[in-house]
């Protein structure tokens, strides 16, 4: 059931190492992202990923622009809602990741200070 | 009291009063009591009466009862005697009495008490002297009252005696007792009429301006309450509050926005911006954590509601037969017929059209031909409130083995005939008859309780035999019995090359079917352009009048119908070719499912009110878009039992430079018998079933190699078979004994699950319906002509939760078991080669040894054979075993 050893790559790391890919150096940070980013899509079930910036403006996103901009929109006022009530509770929490399991899809929001990455997945096999 | 008394006085007797003796200070006693004040009684004694001269009996009598005594006798008396004197009582009135002579009186009957008494004044004295004859007259009067003569005497007036009414008067008179006080007022005269002014004025503020009497509590009238009855109820705090609102009129307002967005440029220096790395570094780590968590395991799944089945059955789950619900038959036929093809009424509930044929041979056929072109072959219409009598029955010229409703428009069937010929009806003016049909039957049962032959007269129920719109043409269509007719999908049409195009009439204008001159024809209802108008006017002079009451709908095609292309099924080289039986194209599933469509079709064709069928107008076909990607391959199955996988486009040959129909994908001979069902599954696309001969089998379109199951030889052959509607693993199988077999693939896959007995005889087809969740009905038809509707248990049409995905997965287990067993016999045939290979490897290694041993071999070879030889004829008894030692050798 390990869909990830079907992928020619070596296997994710865990959270206390290092990321896995090694860094190519500052001189090719667009073809980084844009391998995290393959890399991130290409997991089993995944829909959709974006990039959408502190404002809800998406920068790079793998679904259409109608649907990407709703999504941006939305989970970008959910995600601002969701880290103040965190620290509205306990002001020295922050929020670091959003799940929102839904019936057809999981939602995953990975917040920053100025980006947020949203992955869509289906989770059923 | 006053008159009264005057009456009395008048009245009076005897008036001397005597006089008591009394002492000096007492008031004398006078008989004012009685009315008589002046009378004074008196008592004289003996003594007295001697002295005075009024003894009793002697100087008073009786008729002189008074006397009159002087006043200075009676004094004298008064001196002598003092207080003994009789008279001292009445001293004062003596001395009082302004006369000189006292009247005494005798009271002889003590009438005022004592025996004398005094009379105290000069008018009593005078009225006692001189009245008595009045009253003495009176009192005779009195006496002598029953006298008849009165005389009237007029009254006499008499000075008025006052007897002290005065003082009574005086007290209730009103009189003034204040003195009058008399106010004057004077006022200028200038200030006369004046304008008067008025003004307000609180009486508290000037002084004195009021009097009043200020109410005090007053002790003695105040009552205190001890008790009190009071009543008490509880509500809840009610607040009336109300506002109003400025009420403006209500407005459209819109909104327009657009989102922002970063123009390419600057994502692109976005993307190269450091932050933006450092961030998609960090986050993917949590991000593909997540994922990972998913994949592995779905954290949320309820196992223990995906455990159990879904509840909530309707009906017995133990129920696992089909139910009788009804049959029909036609009893009115002379001869024997059978039932040839079934179809349920797309749109209307309860109303299933059978095709009958006469249930000859070929042989009697011909041998009967006559008597049979009197009957008619019909198509008849049953409906469930009316067992006896069909709705409708569609002529034809000839009897029809296979018809369809158009999924358009139910009220067009197209039939395919014995002899060939694509039959065409238009049963729209008859549509509001069957529509109607339960409803009028079931109020008509219920309004009398008369059997229903009685009612035939009454009842507007005839069927009425309704003729065939349109006959194909005899010399270009088919030239043998048409086995199947199929309705191509709205949603393409095919030209003479057989490419596929788009439809933009929106309705079902092109038929297949296939007959058993080994051929398939596609057929298109539209009229077709004329190429030729001389061909158009000779139609017209051989035209031939059309009864009345036929739709002209396909009157363009009648007798002149051609078909579109031809796709003969040739074998190769030999002459003999494929006789198709069925064909199952692609989209035929869609008719199961689609019921919801085909009424919202009809029902906007109703709205229109223009039936698109009856302005047919002609291809079009440089104008219409080909659609790409169009599978064109579609499944045969043939007379002998051979499943075909061919495709109708036309290729050109390049040898010839004719359209040439290509080659089959595939072919496979797995039926015993004719394929009578090709069936795609209502739930896959690519799922079909084959049912011919003795057995069945499942195929999937994309793996040509085999069957994916294939069962094994059944005892009694297949005649009919159905997928179940409703359940993607159950179809039904008719056997040629009236049995119907239910095979349920989740249960199990080499025999049928359940075997029910319907009829006596084969049965020729199945038909299921689905009329509602609750409701499943399936139609089977048998070789006597009887139609049995059955009902369907819940078992059997209702799907269990995981059923589709099961099947999927034993379907595609079943490919993989057939990919297997290719490559196992792949690998078996490679195999063989090696071992063929090492076989003549072996050889060619035998065949190094030296010739010496060869020849040896050789001799030996040759000597065993001749053994061989010998053993074999002695056995066969052409040699007569003459030695025993050799005989006992060949033992």
């Amino acid at each position: 059931m390990n869909e990830w050893t079907k992928t020619d790559r070596e296997p994710d790391p865990l959270p206390s190492s290092l990321p896995g890919p090694t860094a190519p150096g500052l001189g090719e940070p667009q073809a980084e992202v844009e391998e995290t980013l393959k890399r991130i899509q290409s997991h089993k079930g995944v829909i959709g990923t974006m990039v959408v910036n502190a404002e809800g403006i998406p920068i790079r996103t793998t679904l259409d622009n109608s649907t990407t901009v709703q999504y941006a929109g939305l989970l970008h006022h959910l995600t601002m809602k969701a880290k103040s009530t965190v620290r509205d509770i306990d002001p020295q929490n922050d929020l670091t990741f959003l799940r929102i399991r839904s019936k057809k899809h999981e939602i995953m929001v990975a917040p920053d200070k100025e980006y947020l990455l949203i992955v869509i997945q289906n989770p059923c096999e | 009291m006053a008159p009264k008394q005057k009456k009395k006085l008048s009245r009076r007797k005897k008036s001397p009063k005597p006089i008591l003796a009394a002492s000096e200070d007492m008031e004398p006693v006078n008989m004012e009591s009685m009315g008589h004040p002046e009378i004074y009684p008196l008592v004289l004694t003996t003594k007295t009466q001697e002295i005075f001269n009024c003894r009793i009996d002697e100087d008073i009598t009786d008729e002189q009862p008074y006397k009159l005594i002087n006043k200075e006798d009676i004094f004298e008396d008064l001196r002598n005697r003092a207080a003994v004197s009789d008279f001292h009582p009445v001293k004062k009135i003596v001395q009082e009495y302004p006369g000189n002579e006292l009247l005494l009186v005798y009271d002889k009957d003590f009438k005022y008490g004592l025996n004398f008494y005094l009379i105290g004044t000069e008018e009593g004295k005078e009225n006692y002297l001189n009245p008595p004859e009045v009253s003495e007259e009176q009192e005779e009067y009195k006496e002598y009252i029953p006298e008849d003569v009165y005389i009237y005497k007029p009254p006499v007036s008499k000075p008025w005696v006052s007897l002290g009414s005065e003082k009574e008067i005086e007290e209730e008179s009103v009189t003034e007792s204040t003195k009058q006080i008399t106010y004057m007022i004077s006022r200028k005269r200038s200030e006369f009429g004046a304008p008067i002014k008025f003004s307000d004025q609180n009486a508290s503020s000037v002084k004195d301006a009021y009097i009043e009497c200020t109410a005090y509590p007053d002790k003695n009238f105040t009552l205190k309450q001890l008790e009190k009855d009071v009543g008490m109820q509880v509500i809840p705090q009610i607040k009336d509050i109300s506002t109003q609102t400025k009420w403006t009129y209500p407005k459209n307002a819109t909104t327009q926005y657009y989102p922002r967005e970063f123009s390419e440029e600057e994502k692109e220096t976005l993307k190269q911006s450091k932050p933006l790395v450092d961030f998609l570094n960090n986050a993917s780590i949590s991000v593909e954590i997540a994922l990972q968590q998913n994949e592995i395991t779905n954290t949320f799944i309820d196992d223990w509601k995906h455990l159990a089945e879904e509840e909530g059955t309707f009906g017995d789950k133990t129920d696992t037969h089909l139910k009788e619900y009804q049959s029909f038959t036609d009893l009115h036929s002379p001869t024997e017929k059978m039932i040839t093809c079934v179809s349920w009424h797309p749109t209307i509930y309860g109303l299933i059209a059978v095709s009958v044929a006469v249930r000859l041979s070929f042989e009697d056929r011909v041998h009967f031909s006559g008597k049979l072109l009197l009957q008619p072959s019909l198509i008849l219409f049953w409906s469930f409130s009316d067992p006896i009598h069909p709705q409708l029955m569609l002529e034809s010229p000839d009897d029809i083995f296979c018809f369809k409703f158009c999924p358009s428009d139910p009220n067009i069937i197209a039939g395919g005939c014995i002899n060939g010929q694509i039959v065409m009806w238009d049963i729209t003016a008859h549509a509001d008859r069957i529509e109607n049909v339960k409803a009028g039957g079931s109020r008509s049962k219920k309004a009398t309780l008369k059997p229903m032959f009685l009612l035939e007269p009454e009842s507007n129920k005839e069927a009425m035999y309704i003729r065939h719109c349109a006959v194909s043409s005899i010399e270009n269509g088919h030239k043998k019995v048409i086995t199947d007719i199929h309705w191509l999908s709205d949603t393409f049409e095919i030209n003479r090359m057989g490419s596929v195009f788009e439809n933009r009439s929106g309705i079902c204008c092109q038929l297949v079917t296939c007959s058993a001159d080994c051929t398939i024809c596609f057929w298109d209802i539209r009229p077709q352009k004329p190429l030729t108008p001389q061909t158009t006017e000779k139609k017209k002079e051989e035209s031939i009048e059309i009864p009345f009451d036929v739709p002209s709908t396909f009157l363009h095609l009648d007798l002149s119908w051609k078909p579109l292309t031809k796709v003969r099924l040739s074998k190769g080289e030999t002459s003999l070719d494929h006789c198709p039986t069925k064909i199952s194209l692609k989209e035929d599933h869609l008719l199961c499912k689609t019921q919801d469509k085909v009424l919202a079709q009809s029902k906007t064709a109703k709205a229109e009110e223009m039936n698109p069928y009856h302005n047919l107008e002609s291809r079009m076909p440089n104008l219409l878009k080909p659609i790409d990607d169009f599978c064109t391959k579609f499944f045969v199955g043939t007379e002998e039992g051979e499943v075909i996988y061919t495709d109708w486009k036309m290729e050109k040959d390049p040898e010839t430079g004719r359209l040439m129909p290509k080659k089959p994908v595939s072919l496979h001979t797995i039926h015993d018998g004719i394929v009578h069902t090709i069936q795609r599954s209502p739930f896959y696309d690519d799922i079909i079933l084959t049912v011919g001969g003795w057995n069945v089998a499942i195929w999937k379109e994309s793996v040509m190699t085999g069957p994916l199951l294939q069962s094994c030889c059944a005892p009694k052959r297949y005649t009919s078979g159905h997928w179940s509607l409703t359940r993607p693993g159950v179809f039904y199988i008719g056997r040629e004994d009236g049995y119907i077999d239910i095979w349920d693939l989740l249960e199990k896959t080499h025999e049928p699950a359940q075997s029910q007995n319907i009829c006596i005889t084969m049965i020729t087809c199945i038909k299921p319906w689905i009329f509602s969740p609750k409701q499943q009905f399936i139609a089977i038809a048998d070789y006597y002509g009887t139609l049995h509707i059955l009902e369907i248990p819940w078992t059997l049409s209702r799907p269990s939760t995981n059923e589709m995905t099961s099947i999927n997965h034993y379907f595609e287990r079943e490919v993989k078991h057939l990919e297997y067993v290719e490559q196992r016999k792949k690998i078996r045939e490679q195999e063989k080669k090696e071992m063929e290979q090492e076989m003549a490897k072996k050889k060619v290694k035998i065949y190094q040894k030296s010739k010496e041993q060869m020849e040896a071999e050789l001799k030996m070879d040759y000597e065993s054979y001749l053994e061989l030889e010998k053993t074999v004829l002695i056995n066969l008894g052409l040699i007569r075993v003459t030695e025993k030692g050799s005989y006992s050798d060949v033992m």
